[in-house]
């Protein structure tokens, strides 16, 4: 007679067998006895967070910065409606995460019991997939499911909701089993047509562009290998979402920077006026096409996806290449190096007008500031956080707004996995949890976590956590006392009517720091800011740096969203050799 | 509508009548994940029908009206390939000939023998099937396109028609094929 398992003990060694090192979690009276079993499995390493959101946020952090997902581990009821965010925003940045909720006991269903809600109800729209278990029978199969769900095609949260009385009965354990694509569902879907067609379409372009995404990094750390080898042997500029950011190295010369709302000049004009566009793994977000009639008028599109309803969402594609984005491009140079070994050499006189006219797009430095010796520009203070950390394998998290951007823009990664922001949802208070996450998959990395006060007051309690596991996190906060990018769109284009937008109150950060038991650093001035960072590098504790920037500073460029990428906003001293006129005017 | 400059939609395609069939595994929540696609997704629903059609296999059949530009209708069957539970999908356009579409009607007249026989008569083009009569009522089935339906509807009131009950569409394709 094989071996009986209570449902809690099946829990564990299914994510045992999934090779689950940390889970992130809150307890509670519904998921009691998966707790109690948590002292048998010495291999999986428990982090207590103080809000189930905190846990989410942290999963994710570890899943995009390590490539396995991440486990989330709540009660029912509030536990379970406090991590919704979290899983929203995996969803919309197609994070893997799995998700194991406790739920009231299954005679209770229904009844309106005490901490009960309808869980799989409640995440249905924001998980990939969801399950709720009525038979213990059920329960290794659904969790190690829940897995392959959430790892394979493209990513994303999935929530497995455990009723009390499935966690304490009994029944046999079975191993995972690998086993053909859930019904039928296929991820390369592209044959060597596709990959000659994209090969004829790169040599009669003239102007093309290769437009990069999150799609890069999902698929793994050798799709940027690859990637790096196709611009070399195409000799084609090359530009990423934010979600792709790292993917190709920031200071290559083959690099217009990102693109989009926030995207650099040269970047959003390229795209405006090429004549191919190859995106790879990106979705056609709203930030990133602003207008959608108007968006890249005159370019042959090729998008490479793993996801086919990705194609012809939001922009006509004329050559779809359904994929796992490493596959194909490595279809891709294959076929280059045995039809055209010599193709970048031989386009290179084809694109030379092309480079000639980004060089311009270039000279135009669309991410220049006005700097100051008095008050620290945002931009100053990422730039030299960027040259004070450089070399030393950073980590990146943010949290949303106006520093996000600044990040985005002035920040240089080389490497993939090193970037972790809220792009799709674009969620306040991702950035400390997080890191937090990414601090526990990488002990011995630096983890700075580039925030704005408004932000990281949503998820503060975080570094309750970052204390009690010694995870040395630094926070960065800008600190301009505004929502900025509520602050800047309001004077932009709700004529200045400040609403609701400043926070008259705010804590104390050092003392804040000091409370919560790390340590609190303050830079007031340009010229102490490199001292205070190195000083913060230098702690090897949690930092909370409060770092008093200009309170009035916008970020540019910009496309006012619903406008195409050639008309955009640029920064103040653009404006001031340019004064805006007529059609500029019109804009803001 | 403010100066802020917020994302305007683009220019609306055509809006087609498309029957979308899915045949998905038959458990707690389906209907919710497909019904919840079209709802969180803005797509319609005209009329909704679903059954279980392999109680071997656990398959449920879910035939859906929608209507939508040429590109929504696309998304729509992509976004329901990518739900686990869904094994196929297919669509057929509303004038395919090809396909035979049905929906079936129950109509209850109360009213004096002369007017329900001819309410009776009317109903008779559409396959009529009398399934109960009093000294009072009728209940008739009928079974005809929605438009006939809509159609008959209308013109019984005046001969007594004082409950309808109808289902969605349902349809399958001519001929010995069947879909893959």
């Amino acid at each position: 007679m094989p071996k009986l398992s209570t449902g809690a003990e099946i829990v564990f060694k299914c994510l045992e067998d999934q090779n689950v090192e940390f889970i992130f979690g809150y307890p509670g009276g519904a998921v009691l006895p998966i707790y109690d079993e948590l002292k048998n499995h010495s291999s999986i390493k428990h982090i207590l967070v103080r809000h189930e959101q905190g846990a989410g946020h942290a999963a994710e952090g570890y899943a995009r910065s390590s490539g396995k997902p991440g486990v989330v581990l709540v009660t029912s009821g509030p536990g379970a409606t406090n991590v919704v965010t979290a899983l929203t925003d995996a969803y919309m940045d197609s994070i893997p995460l799995v998700c194991i909720s406790g739920q009231v006991p299954t005679h209770l269903i229904g009844t309106d019991a005490f901490q009960e809600c309808d869980t799989t109800g409640i995440t249905r729209p924001c998980t990939k997939h969801n399950w709720l278990v009525k038979d213990i029978k059920d329960l290794s199969k659904i969790i190690h499911e829940a897995f392959e769900v959430a790892t394979t095609g493209r990513p994303g949260p999935v929530l497995v909701d455990i009723p009390k009385d499935i966690q304490f009965q009994k029944a046999i354990y079975s191993k995972p089993k690998s086993k053909k694509k859930l019904n039928g569902k296929r991820h390369n879907n592209f044959d060597q047509k596709d990959i000659d067609e994209l090969i004829k379409l790169m040599s009669k372009a003239s102007k093309p562009i290769f437009y990069t995404g999150g799609g890069v990094i999902n698929s793994g750390p050798r799709a940027s290998v690859l990637l790096r080898e196709l611009v070399d042997a195409t000799g084609f500029p090359i530009t990423s979402t934010l979600q792709g950011l790292g993917s190709f190295p920031g200071d290559d010369s083959s690099f217009l920077g990102m693109l989009g709302m926030h995207g650099t000049y040269e970047a959003n004009n390229a795209m405006h006026d090429c004549d191919l566009m190859i995106n790879i793994g990106a979705r056609f977000d709203d930030r990133i096409t602003g207008k959608i009639d108007e968006f890249s008028p005159k370019s042959k599109k090729v998008h490479i996806d793993i996801d086919p309803s990705s194609i012809n969402k939001n922009v006509k594609v004329d050559l779809p290449i359904i994929g796992d984005v490493q596959d194909v491009i490595s279809s891709t140079l294959k076929t280059i190096k045995k039809a055209k070994p010599n193709f970048a050499n031989s386009n290179k006189q084809k694109i030379s007008k092309w480079w000639e006219q980004i060089q311009k797009w270039r000279e135009k430095k669309s991410l220049d500031y006005v700097n100051s010796t008095e008050t620290i520009k945002p931009q100053y203070a990422v730039q030299r956080l960027y040259e004070l950390t450089k070399g030393k394998d950073t980590y990146i998290t943010t949290e949303v707004g106006q520093h996000q951007m600044w990040a985005a823009q002035h920040y240089k990664f080389d490497k993939p996995n090193r970037w972790m922001t809220s792009g799709g949802l674009g969620t306040m208070g991702y950035g400390l949890p997080a890191a937090v996450g990414v601090q526990i998959a990488h002990p011995k990395k630096l983890v700075i976590d580039i925030a704005g006060e408004a932000s990281v007051l949503m998820t503060m309690q975080e570094m309750s956590t970052a204390v009690q596991y010694n995870l040395p996190i630094k926070i960065f906060i800008l600190n301009n006392e505004y929502m900025g990018m509520v602050r800047q769109w309001q004077e932009l284009l709700h004529d200045k009517n400040y609403s609701e937008s400043y926070t008259a109150a705010l804590p104390d950060f050092v003392k804040l720091a000091e409370a919560y038991g790390c340590v609190g650093i303050r830079a007031t001035n340009p010229n102490e800011l490199d001292d205070k960072i190195i000083e913060m590098l230098n702690t090897d504790r949690p930092v909370i740096f409060d770092c008093l920037v200009d309170k009035q500073e916008n970020c540019f460029p910009m496309i006012p969203s619903g406008k195409p990428h050639n008309q955009m906003l640029l920064g103040p001293k653009d404006q001031e050799q340019n004064k805006i006129t007529g059609k500029g005017k019109t804009l803001v | 509508m403010s100066k802020s400059a917020y994302s305007t939609p683009g220019k609306k395609g055509k809006f087609d009548k498309h029957i979308i069939v899915v045949w998905v595994d038959n458990e707690a929540g389906v209907l919710a994940r497909v019904v919840g696609l079209f709802s969180g997704r803005g797509y319609n629903i005209e009329s909704l029908a679903v059954a279980e059609v392999d109680a071997k296999l656990n398959i449920s059949r879910i035939t859906i009206v929608t209507t939508g530009t040429p590109q929504v209708i696309e998304q729509i069957k992509l976004q329901l390939r990518k739900l686990v539970p869904v094994h196929k999908v297919a669509d057929f356009k509303r004038e395919d000939k090809n396909v035979i579409f049905k929906e079936m009607a129950l109509f209850k007249l109360v009213g004096n023998i002369s007017k329900r026989k001819k309410a009776f008569n009317a109903c008779k083009k559409y396959n009529a099937v009398l399934l109960d009569k009093t000294n009072k009522s009728y209940v008739v089935q009928v079974t005809a396109l929605r438009r006939e339906i809509d159609i008959m509807s209308k013109n019984l009131k005046k001969l007594g028609l004082v409950s309808v009950s109808r289902t969605g569409a349902v349809a399958m394709t001519r001929g010995a094929e069947i879909f893959k």
